[in-house]
């Protein structure tokens, strides 16, 4: 337990020194999990956590830069358009799943692909 | 009356016929006997304001000349010359007033002969609009007191003898006779209008009073004397053409085909007698050699035409080369300088002449009508040697007929002695004083000429008895629409109403009205002054009248002695002078000559242009269009291979572009994320390198 605390005041006493670097290299871990997802993922439904986890990389930069770029609230600001962007584009891309299951009977990707004709 | 109520009424006699003219040609079929009243009423009017015109001209202002003057066009600013205004008008002067009322007084006894003549016709309303059209014209030419008005008129009465020849242009004769009398008159008039073009380019008017007095004041035409002679010469071709005279008379006995009336109206007293009228209009400014030119083809032409009209058996041809003879004698006249005695005898031959062919014209009615009875209509009813006799049928016309055969003769008592007479001094003093004597030899052997070939008429016409008792049984007087006309003529072809000396017509008011004009042209140049050739004419009178007295008289006595008693037979003459009768019956070949250079010329021209258009230019055509589609096919090539190529290949290209990127398109979002990732990494890299 000692050690724990002792990892934990450690971990406190870093806090004050965590750098831009690592919130990107965070959010390029996130954004590459997201981009995995997307594109291997078969259901449909799976694709869009990959986007919500893009997109939320996305917002981590944004909060990141506005921290330590000097660029004051705008960061923040835009991250909030994004997550309410995210919300509404969840609230649409569920609908359009559900829709494209409705027809097909199935949300695996692979097979709805009339996209091509 | 003052001077412009005389020159309004000229104008209204003008414009009178022609309110005439539109009216018949518009409703004549649907006014009463088809107008005919209308078109002699109107002329009828026309002639009484002439008459008045007259009177008061030569009663009140003398010798003076009463102009009316309007500018037709101003020609603001001419390069070279300035302003140009156009002026034309009228004028009335003694010429004129006199030749009023000989137009309108022809004219009007030819509608009221026309009445009973063209009885019947199917043109009758057309016949009689054009009659009107003519006067009209015919007095423009009269009014005129510049070359312009005067060459529409000139162009006009052209095309209304045109009209009247071809009259009845079903027949193929007549309408050839008026496309030939139009054509040849062409010929005379193309140097008219050069004439006026020449002049009007050295004086930039074409007032003849202004002409006058550019001459008079010294400016001439390029300024040369040369040219200026030139000039009356050019004018005198109008009236070479227009009067029938050699060479160019060919046309006038051709016109004969036309209605009968209409030949006395045009092709006797009014048209053809508008060249000497226009000789007498441009005299001032004829100069002694172009008044020379004028005298002898007077000369010739009389003397042709006397010996041509000698051998013809048809009526009116005879008297068409009679009115060319006499119409050369009063061109010889004003050439020779006896400008009042020309001018006179145009008077009074209008009168004689419109007679005979009136006389003639009502023999022709009379032996159509008795041929048109049995049946016949083979003979000619115009052939002399058809007739005969007809003294006992129509003796109206026979003594009508005799008294205009007297006057044209030359006997004393009638107008034809008072200015035949005239004219024969005339030329005794111009041979006298140029040595010219041909001149005087010709008028006098036309005299006896004229004495012969007018009393074989006569004998051949009216004496003796008709050969054929059943046609002589149905010839008949014409009617008294027809017979008065003929009265009126024979009573105006009496002495009385020229001069009150029978003998001497040196006091006829016609005369003393119409003096001869002073010539403007330089001394160097002039004819022998009015004094001067008056002085050596007067001695001549009594020479002139006796030498005209017995030539007539010989020829009168060999037509007797030959036709009427038989002494000598004609047709043996004929034949023993056979080279020489076939010469004067088929006119001196002046058609034949015509035929052979002029219209074979213009034929064999045709040909060679023809072959030119065919050949060469056709050719050149052709050469064209053979070249435009050579160099047609080398771009349909270019078209083909270049640019269609170049779309094809486009084409092509795009085409298999297409086949290899549409490989990408799967269908599968997941894999274009993977392609929009890798470009984004890719773009990265290239414009990192960049």
């Amino acid at each position: 337990m000692g050690s724990l605390g002792t990892v934990w005041s450690e971990f406190l006493g870093w806090l004050p020194h965590v750098q831009l670097a690592h919130f990107l290299i965070v959010s390029a871990i996130m954004f590459s999990f997201g981009l995995y997802g997307v594109a291997t993922r078969r259901n449909a439904i799976l694709v869009l956590m990959g986007i919500e986890l893009i997109l939320n990389a996305a917002n981590i930069n944004l909060i990141a830069f506005a921290r330590y770029g000097g660029v004051n609230l705008d960061g923040q600001v835009a991250a909030m358009f994004v997550i309410a962007l995210a919300a509404a584009e969840a609230a649409v891309a569920l609908a359009i799943v559900l829709n494209i299951y409705h027809r097909f009977q199935t949300v695996n990707i692979d097979e709805v692909s009339s996209l091509k004709e | 009356m003052t001077p412009d109520t005389l020159l309004t009424l000229a104008v209204a006699t003008l414009l009178l016929p022609l309110c005439g003219f539109v009216l018949m040609i518009f409703f004549g079929k649907r006014l009463p006997r088809q107008g005919d009243w209308l078109s002699t009423s109107v002329i009828a009017v026309s002639l009484g304001m002439a008459v008045v015109i007259l009177a008061a001209k030569i009663g009140s202002y003398g010798g003076e000349t009463l102009t009316l003057n309007f500018t037709w066009v101003d020609l603001h600013n001419v390069p070279l010359i300035g302003p140009l205004p156009i002026i034309l008008g009228v004028a009335v002067d003694n010429l004129t007033a006199v030749m009023l009322v000989v137009v309108t007084l022809i004219s009007t006894l030819v509608h009221l002969f026309s009445i009973g003549y063209m009885h019947g016709d199917i043109r009758y309303s057309r016949y009689f609009a054009y009659l009107g059209f003519f006067s009209f014209s015919m007095l423009m030419i009269v009014l005129a007191n510049n070359l312009f008005l005067l060459y529409v008129g000139w162009e006009l009465v052209g095309i209304s003898s045109y009209l009247l020849i071809g009259h009845w242009y079903e027949k193929k004769s007549a309408s050839n006779a008026a496309i030939k009398a139009f054509l040849v008159n062409r010929v005379g008039d193309f140097g008219f209008f050069l004439g006026i073009a020449m002049l009007f380019m050295t004086f930039h008017t074409f007032g003849l009073r202004e002409i006058f007095e550019g001459i008079g004041a010294g400016r001439l035409p390029f300024e040369s004397n040369w040219w200026l002679t030139a000039a009356g010469v050019l004018l005198f071709c109008g009236a070479v053409g227009k009067s029938a005279q050699f060479p160019l008379h060919v046309w006038l006995p051709d016109a004969m085909e036309g209605p009968t009336p209409v030949s006395a109206l045009i092709h006797a007293a009014t048209m053809v007698a508008a060249g000497v009228y226009l000789v007498a209009r441009i005299f001032p400014l004829m100069t002694a050699d172009a008044l020379l030119v004028v005298a002898y083809i007077g000369a010739i032409t009389a003397f042709i035409s006397a010996t041509i009209a000698i051998t013809q058996n048809d009526i009116k041809k005879v008297l068409a080369y009679s009115t060319i003879s006499q119409l050369g004698y009063m061109i010889m006249g004003l050439g020779v300088g006896a400008y009042s005695a020309g001018f006179f005898h145009l008077v009074t031959h209008a009168m004689f002449k419109a007679g005979l062919f009136l006389g003639s014209g009502s023999i022709i009615h009379a032996m159509h009508n008795a041929l048109h009875h049995e049946n016949d209509h083979a003979t000619d009813a115009q052939d002399l040697r058809n007739m005969g006799g007809l003294r006992k049928a129509m003796p109206v016309t026979f003594w009508t007929f005799v008294v205009y055969t007297l006057a044209i003769c030359g006997v004393p008592l009638t107008s034809g002695f008072l200015s035949k007479d005239e004219i024969l001094a005339g030329t005794l003093a111009f041979g006298g004083m140029s040595g010219h004597v041909i001149i005087p030899v010709i008028g006098f052997l036309v005299a006896g000429l004229t004495a012969f070939y007018m009393f074989r008429v006569v004998i051949l016409a009216f004496l003796g008895d008709h050969k054929d008792a059943a046609r002589f049984s149905h010839l008949r007087e014409s009617p008294m629409v027809m017979t008065i006309p003929l009265v009126v003529l024979a009573i105006l072809s009496v002495f009385v109403f020229y001069s009150f000396n029978p003998f001497d017509a040196s006091d006829s008011w016609i005369v003393r009205a119409v003096g001869r004009p002073d010539s403007v042209v330089p001394p160097s140049m002039a004819a022998p002054s009015t004094e001067a050739f008056e002085e050596a004419a007067h001695g001549l009178h009594g020479t002139a009248m006796l030498l005209s007295l017995s030539v007539a008289g010989i020829g009168v006595l060999f037509a007797f002695v030959t036709y009427y008693w038989r002494k000598i037979n004609a047709d043996a003459v004929a034949s023993a002078l056979g080279p020489a009768y076939r010469f004067l019956l088929n006119k001196w070949y002046f058609d034949e000559i015509y035929q052979a250079v002029i219209v074979n010329g213009t034929l064999a021209l045709s040909r060679i242009l023809r072959w030119f258009d065919g050949n060469i230019v056709d050719g050149l055509v052709n050469g064209t269009g053979w070249v435009t589609r050579g160099i047609s096919s080398v771009s349909g090539m270019f078209d083909t291979y270049v640019v269609d190529g170049i779309v094809n290949l486009t084409g092509y290209l795009s085409g298999v572009g297409g086949l290899a990127l549409r490989k990408f398109q799967t269908g599968r979002v997941q894999s274009y994320v993977i392609f929009a990732v890798l470009s984004v990494m890719v773009f990265y890299f290239v414009f990192r390198l960049i």
